[in-house]
Parts: structure tokens; C-alpha cells; sequence
């Protein structure tokens, strides 16, 4: 277990996490361990996926990282700073729609510009600009709810990318998609990736997800959740999906995955099962 | 890019025209859907007093106790005598004086609908003013919860005597009573609407680098809005009948002091007249609230279709 929390890495780097772990409800009986022992350095420019099976604190982490939640041990940097409250420079997506029901579309993507009091012109044009890298420009002044369910994460990642991230936090963002809607918004998140230079954090359970995007993957165990270990995967992109390669990378995921959904249910059944 | 196709007008396929295409669409919609409402609410008024009328035809029900509406809706002018009657009764004041019948009845409907008015204006400004401080401050939370729970299933009959002995008559002790009717409630409403926000709209704008204040007015308040007009909306009511007490207890004039003179006079015609207004006025109100409400709330769709389907 690493107890050494000095910060041995470089500052260049995008996340940091030393030692970091999450204890929910700490000294209640309620307490439930989400996450331990987390040493990660991603690089600036990098995409990594966090896969695991539900439950096992990868959101947790990308909470963590975001700086919405505390670190109950460890702790955090991102590029050489500790993090301690959100940044506008760590953009965090959801898996639900999270846009703002009464605004329009231009406003919802400038919310955070208006949040620093820019005037209106200057909100309307950072607006068009993150739009139009999500092929949304003409939706601009329509509200949310005319919005289909891909075009309204598409309107969350062009909020994310008018604040110019450095780091985007995604959680499950396409999980509510159907399954074209989603490869489609997977080619799209790539093509804002390489154009924004920002390093993505990508949490999912699909290992199809995990194949077509990361450069690294991160597989998760459950109760609490640790990292099992990080599979690399150097295919470049545009990724042939159906390649023998990325074929075997997904059986290695999902045998690796099978173990940890095993262990959940075993423990699942100690419980079910009075003694 | 998908956009659901509303009216397949030719030529008005431009970006620009659709919203007012559409909104064509709606309004000429609304209009159809309007007057079956119209339909179906008097069929269901008549209904009602059709029940009544055949009550009174078969004998069940007491003339002298249970007039009909043909009966007591019969000599509007004979029953608008009774409205308005601190003009009527002032000293050197002859009954014929003075605004005609269906004047006073506009007056007294008038009066008591303006103290309604301003009773849920001040108790909902108070109350979302107050619930919000709760959750914004802590301290204040613990200050001043615990007396709002305490205080809150108090009934409004309680606070009469209370209201007569701060305000005397007049406007004052009805207003103050339907105040003091809605508040604790509205402020426990308003600390549940609050704490009911999406956790993820509070999220973005801290991701965004939002401050607290900002978070509270850019987000909370918004976000609480239809629950809160939805709240108001189940006041309304409660409103409506807290100002008939407060109103019975010499206010002047009033529906309530109107009921009053009808039980003290045994006049049962009066008060199912009376009652007949107030129901009038109370829908009225009611369907100006929801009016607003969609007008307000223009984010918000029309949920009401989906259980529909069950």
C-alpha cells in the first residue's frame, strides 16, 4: 500500500493520484469504502478509460478528480496544482443531461462565461465557436428539451469546450444512447479530442467504449475499487473495430472484467444466503 | 441534424419560420382543446346540479334547507342586496342606495379576491425568501427551522384571535391570516424543492467555477421554480378558504362576512349563492395560475398526456 504521498511526477502532468482513496459516510455505520490505493499519472493530451464493473468507484474517482468530492486519503494534482475545489480547467460531463431546462442552447454553452460576467456578444460568439465544433450552430437558440438525447450531450461537450478545458471528465456519457447514436458520438468525441489537445477521462462498463477510444485503459476491481491493472492499446486511429487485434484486446477486457463481475456476485450471494 | 417535422408547409422550411409555424399550429390546437374543456367542465357543473334539481323534484331535499340552483340562482338581484353591505349599512344610508346588486357582488368578489391575492403574493415572496435562507445559511437553518416545523401544523382558526389582536379589522387580519395560513408551509415546500435539485445542474455551474450565490440564483432558484408555482397552485385553495374565516370575523364586507349574515339570518339560498361565487372566483383564479404558469415555465412540457396512455 503506498503511504508516500510526496509528489514524485511531473508538473507537466494532466492528473495526478497518489495514494488516493473514498470513504462514503466515514465513521457512520453507513461507511462503504468506494476507492483505495489509486497511483495514476495521465499525460497531457492523453485518453483514458476508465472501465469497471458497476459500482466500483470509477465515477468515484473522476469525482475526485474534478474536485467535486474530497479525497478521504491520498491526494491530487493536476498539472503540478493540488486539487482541492473544481476547476474550470477540469470540465465534468454526465451521463445524464445536464443542461439547464430554461436556457437556450447558446446560453447553457456560455453558462460559465456568464458566470464571470462577459457580455452578451462575447457569450454569444465563444457560444457559435464551441457550437460549431460540435456541428450544433444551427440548434443555437432552441431549448434542450427540442433536442434529441446525442445532441444534447453534444451541447454538454461544446459547454465543456467553450471553458477550454485542459482535462475533460466524461462519466458515462454515452450510456443512454442508442447503439449507432453512441459509435457515431464516439468518432465525434475523438475528432474534439484531437482538435482541443485536452486529455480525456473517459468512464464506461463497455468494453466496445473502452476499445474504440483509450490509449490506456484503466480496469477497475470492485468493493473498493483499485486499479487491477492498465492495458495500453497503440492501434491507431481510425481504429478498426472488427480487426483481429482489437478482437483479442476485447477478450483480454472482458476476462479480466469476468473475474471482478464473479467476485460481485459471490459476495452478492454470502449476503443473500443467512448463515 | 433531426428536427421533428411539425407542418409540412412548403416553402416555410427556413429555420426561422418554423417556431412561428409551429407555433400557428399550436395556438389553432390549444383553441379546439380549449373549448372541449369549456364543454366538458359544464357538463360536469351540470351533472352536478342536475343531481341536485332531481333531488328537488323527487322530494329528497328541503327546499328551506337545500334550495336548488334554479332556486337560489333565481333573483340575483334580490341575493346582491346582501353583498357589499358596509356601504349599504353606513349611517344615513337608505337601502337603495348605493351600487346595484350585481355591483356589490363584483365588489365583495373583488375585495376578498384581492386579499387572497396579496396574502399568497406576500406568503410566497416570505416563504421562498425564507426557505432558500434556511438552506443557504446554516446557522440561520438551525435557528430558525426548528420554530417553522413547530409552528407549521398550527391551524389558521388558531391564529385568528392572534390576527384580531395585531391588526383589529379591515384588510389587514384577512391578509395576514391567509400569510400566516400558507408560510410554514410554503418555507418546509420550498426546503424540499431545494433539496430535490439535480445534483448534476449544481455540479456544472461548480465545475464552471460558479460561486455559491451564483449557484443559488443561476441554478437553485430556477430549477425550484415550476415545484414552487406547483405549490402555490395547492395553496391557492387553501387560500381561498382560510379568507372566508378571517373574512367572517367583521372585516367590513366580504364572501365570508357574506356567509356569516346568510347563517345568522338562516338564509340557505345566500349561502349556496355565496358558495357558487367563491367557486366561480376559486376556478377563475386557478386557471389564471396555471395560465401563468405555462407562460412562465415555457421550458417545462406538457406532462399531463402521459398518464393518459395508461
Amino acid at each position: 500500500m503506498s503511504s508516500d504521498n510526496a509528489p514524485h511526477f511531473s508538473s507537466r502532468d494532466a492528473v495526478v493520484c497518489r495514494g488516493v482513496g473514498k470513504t462514503w459516510a466515514a465513521g457512520t455505520k453507513r461507511a462503504h469504502h468506494a476507492l483505495a490505493d489509486i497511483n495514476l499519472d495521465v499525460a497531457p493530451g492523453e485518453f483514458v478509460v476508465f472501465l469497471g464493473p458497476s459500482g466500483c468507484g470509477k465515477s468515484t474517482l473522476l469525482y475526485l478528480i474534478a474536485g467535486l468530492e474530497d479525497a478521504t486519503e491520498g491526494r491530487l494534482w493536476s498539472f503540478g496544482d493540488l486539487v482541492e475545489t473544481p476547476s474550470p480547467q477540469r470540465s465534468l460531463i454526465f451521463q445524464e443531461t445536464s443542461l439547464f431546462p430554461w436556457l437556450t442552447v447558446w446560453e447553457n454553452v456560455s453558462f460559465g462565461l456568464s458566470i464571470r460576467g462577459a457580455s452578451k456578444e462575447e457569450r454569444r460568439t465563444v457560444a457559435a465557436e464551441a457550437l460549431q465544433r460540435v456541428g450544433l450552430k444551427a440548434a443555437m437558440d432552441k431549448r434542450p428539451d427540442e433536442l434529441s438525447g446525442g445532441m444534447r450531450q453534444r451541447v454538454a461537450v461544446a459547454r465543456a469546450l467553450a471553458m477550454r478545458p485542459k482535462v475533460l471528465l466524461m462519466d458515462e456519457p454515452f450510456a443512454a444512447l442508442d447503439v449507432q447514436t453512441r459509435a457515431r458520438m464516439q468518432e465525434f468525441l475523438l475528432d474534439v479530442w484531437r482538435d482541443s489537445g485536452a486529455s480525456v477521462l473517459f468512464v464506461t462498463h463497455h468494453i466496445d467504449e473502452a476499445v474504440a477510444l483509450a490509449d490506456r485503459v484503466v480496469v477497475f476491481t470492485s468493493r473498493p475499487g483499485r486499479i487491477k491493472t492498465i492495458v495500453p492499446i497503440d492501434m491507431p486511429r481510425p481504429r478498426n473495430l472488427f480487426s483481429r487485434e482489437a478482437e483479442s484486446l476485447r477478450i483480454q477486457l472482458t476476462d479480466l472484467l469476468r473475474d471482478e463481475v464473479d467476485r460481485a456476485f459471490a459476495e452478492q450471494e454470502a449476503f443473500a444466503v443467512p448463515a | 441534424m433531426a428536427v421533428v417535422a411539425r407542418d409540412g408547409e412548403p416553402g416555410v422550411a427556413a429555420a426561422a419560420s418554423r417556431p412561428a409555424a409551429a407555433s400557428r399550429l399550436m395556438a389553432s390546437m390549444a383553441g379546439l382543446d380549449w373549448l372541449a374543456r369549456i364543454w366538458w367542465a359544464l357538463l360536469s357543473i351540470s351533472l352536478f346540479a342536475g343531481l341536485w334539481e332531481l333531488c328537488w323534484a323527487l322530494g329528497w331535499a328541503d327546499e328551506k334547507l337545500l334550495p336548488p340552483p334554479h332556486i337560489f340562482l333565481d333573483n340575483i338581484a334580490e341575493q346582491g342586496r346582501y353583498f357589499n353591505t358596509a356601504t349599504r349599512w353606513q349611517v344615513g344610508q337608505s337601502m337603495t342606495e348605493g351600487p346595484s346588486a350585481f355591483e356589490s357582488v363584483l365588489i365583495t368578489g373583488a375585495a376578498t379576491t384581492a386579499r387572497v391575492f396579496v396574502g399568497l403574493i406576500i406568503a410566497s415572496v416570505l416563504a421562498i425568501g425564507v426557505g432558500v435562507l434556511i438552506r443557504y445559511y446554516r446557522f440561520f437553518d438551525r435557528l430558525v427551522l426548528p420554530t417553522i416545523t413547530l409552528l407549521s401544523p398550527v391551524s389558521p382558526i388558531a391564529w385568528l384571535p392572534v390576527a384580531i389582536f395585531l391588526f383589529g379589522i379591515g384588510n389587514a387580519p384577512a391578509i395576514f391570516m391567509v400569510v400566516v395560513a400558507l408560510f410554514f408551509h410554503m418555507v418546509l415546500a420550498t426546503i424540499n424543492q431545494i433539496d430535490t435539485v439535480n445534483t448534476n445542474l449544481i455540479n456544472v455551474a461548480r465545475t464552471m467555477g460558479a460561486s455559491k450565490a451564483q449557484i443559488y440564483s443561476r441554478v437553485i432558484v430556477p430549477a425550484i421554480l415550476p415545484g414552487m408555482l406547483q405549490v402555490l397552485r395547492m395553496n391557492l385553495f387553501g387560500a381561498w378558504m382560510v379568507v372566508l374565516v378571517a373574512e367572517s370575523t367583521g372585516v367590513g364586507y366580504g364572501m365570508g362576512q357574506v356567509i356569516m349574515l346568510a347563517r345568522n339570518t338562516f338564509n340557505p339560498s345566500l349561502v349556496f349563492f355565496t358558495i357558487a361565487v367563491i367557486g366561480v372566483l376559486g376556478f377563475t383564479f386557478d386557471w389564471l395560475l396555471r395560465l401563468a404558469q405555462r407562460r412562465i415555465l415555457y421550458w417545462l412540457p406538457d406532462t399531463a398526456e402521459r398518464l393518459r396512455v395508461l
